[in-house]
């Protein structure tokens, strides 16, 4: 089985976020950047007056690898990609791609994503998938 | 007062040594870069390693009541880390001899710590879940970006095991020393696309260890720290600011270059930790020695290779000499060697060598300036 992520108090709202079908990353209201991993103060300002939003979903693919050495749960997927993905409000994050063939073809870096959420035990988790037409 | 390593060896051997558990590794290049020195336990009153197993274990299996601790642990680095702080320390007064150690079955896991992220951490929610295994999943994760920032050509890439391997060729401890080609690069199992196995580094068992001290301390002809850097960036690669550069490298190269007062032109000798191919192209790039983007060219065109001018990774690295795990303790060796005349590969005329070390997957850095002539 796939590793299943474990919430902490601080990171719950992400999870309670994908579990809605919503991907929540935090905003600083004082100096109004976005920033991930969740955390209790803003990384870029240090304010803590910082909030939950709602991110568009829509990201695009910064970079990745083709792993053909399998995790654990990811043996029928190899060769499978890991990437990191630009959301459009600046963060990035690690995810999977799903909805096209993980091969270097078909995988532009710059391609334009959308994310969706995969059910992993009690939990949900981002992927991303294309949104068709490249940045 | 004038910092110096006054002594420095690794384990008899490195590679595959299934009769070695973790401790005994770091008991044995304790004991080897005792004798190099001269000295004895009794002189030494500062003990540093990382986190298993331990400072106050390997003070303690030595029979050596420590006066100063370091224990550490920003992965690969941590011993560039040690040799700084040690410096520091017996500037300050705290002690006046400090024995680095590092040991690690890499390989054979005798002994070992075990793998593993609880899902509650910052891994196991943000990475893990995504089928990361280990570094060659992580660390590499960066190089498509900088691939197509920058123009590097997959050959290119492969040019520096190649490069690498005709310096492990001439030296009989290297784990891996056949040529090679690039051709034979391209044509090795795929690891993780863009990287095949032998762009990734070796798995192995080994040890070694410094004495740093003062020079007065020292009983042999010593190697003179210059300058050290230390910095950080992020503990998750999906975090690095920018994938085409090491803020962690750029940082601790600027600053121990400032210390040492020196410039590019004055290194004769480098070493930078090459877990996987892309990241001697970071080194170079962000220590300043080549412009953005002309590292691969540079390696490709041989000037890192034997008979070029800038010598780098001259015992094979840790794509072709060894690899435990926590590799820079390996590279400051290295560094030493060639300033004492003594390498396998031996470059002539060594004068001034750096050495950059990485931590994590490009998440701590430190550099080291080390000479055999003060200025």
């Amino acid at each position: 089985m796939k590793p299943v992520p474990k919430p902490t108090p601080e990171t719950q709202p992400f999870w309670d976020g994908t579990a809605a079908g919503e991907l929540r990353i935090q905003r600083c209201q004082t100096c109004e950047r976005h920033y991930f991993y969740p955390r209790p103060a803003c990384p870029h300002c240090g304010s803590d007056q910082v909030e939950w939003v709602r991110a568009s979903g829509r990201a695009t693919l910064y970079s990745y690898v083709i792993n053909h050495r399998p995790a654990p749960g990811f043996e029928d997927e190899a060769p499978y990609a890991i990437a990191v993905v630009e959301l459009e409000e600046g963060v990035r994050m690690m995810t999977n791609l799903v909805g096209v063939p993980n091969t270097p073809d078909n995988l532009p870096l710059d391609m334009e994503l959308r994310v969706v959420f995969e059910q992993r035990g009690d939990m949900h988790v981002p992927l991303f998938e294309p949104a068709g037409g490249t940045r | 007062m004038t910092i110096v390593i006054a002594g420095a060896a690794e384990t008899d051997e490195v590679g595959r040594l299934p009769t070695h558990s973790t401790l005994q590794l770091h008991l044995e290049a304790a004991r080897n870069a005792l004798a190099d020195a001269g000295m004895t336990k009794h002189d030494i009153d500062g003990i540093a390693t990382v986190g298993t197993p331990g400072p106050i274990q390997i003070a303690h299996a030595l029979g050596i009541t420590p006066a100063w601790l370091d224990g550490t642990g920003v992965g690969g680095s941590s011993f560039l880390f040690h040799v700084r702080h040690a410096a520091a320390a017996i500037r300050a007064g705290m002690c006046r001899t400090v024995l680095i150690t590092h040991g690690e079955s890499g390989r054979s896991r005798i002994g070992a710590g075990r793998f593993g992220m609880a899902p509650d951490s910052l891994l196991g929610q943000f990475e893990l879940p995504y089928g990361v295994v280990g570094p060659p999943t992580s660390f590499t994760i960066t190089a498509l970006r900088y691939m197509k920032e920058t123009g590097l050509t997959h050959e290119q890439l492969a040019e520096v095991a190649v490069a690498q391997r005709r310096w492990a060729h001439m030296n009989p401890r290297a784990m891996y020393r056949d040529l090679i080609t690039v051709d034979d690069v391209l044509a090795s199992r795929m690891v993780a696309y863009p990287f095949h196995l032998l762009e990734c580094c070796l798995v192995t068992d080994g040890g070694g260890a410094l004495i740093v001290t003062t020079e007065e301390l020292s009983r042999r002809s010593p190697v003179y720290l210059l300058g050290s850097g230390e910095a950080a960036e992020s503990p998750m690669i999906s975090q690095m600011e920018d994938f085409t550069t090491s803020k962690a490298f750029r940082l601790s190269g600027e600053a121990a270059f400032a210390e040492a007062k020196i410039g590019h032109e004055d290194v004769d000798h480098l070493m930078v930790y090459d877990a996987f191919a892309h990241v001697p192209i970071y080194g170079l790039e962000d220590l300043g020695f080549v412009g953005r983007g002309e590292a691969g060219a540079f390696i490709a065109e041989g000037h890192t290779s034997p008979g070029g001018r800038l010598p780098l990774n001259t015992n094979g690295g840790g794509l072709s000499y060894t690899h435990t795990g926590m590799y820079g303790m390996f590279a400051i060796q290295e560094s030493v060697r060639q300033l004492r005349g003594e390498a396998a590969a031996q470059v002539p005329g060594v004068e001034v060598s750096v050495v950059l070390g990485n931590g994590g997957m490009f998440a701590s850095a430190a550099t080291l300036v080390l000479t055999n002539r003060l200025p």
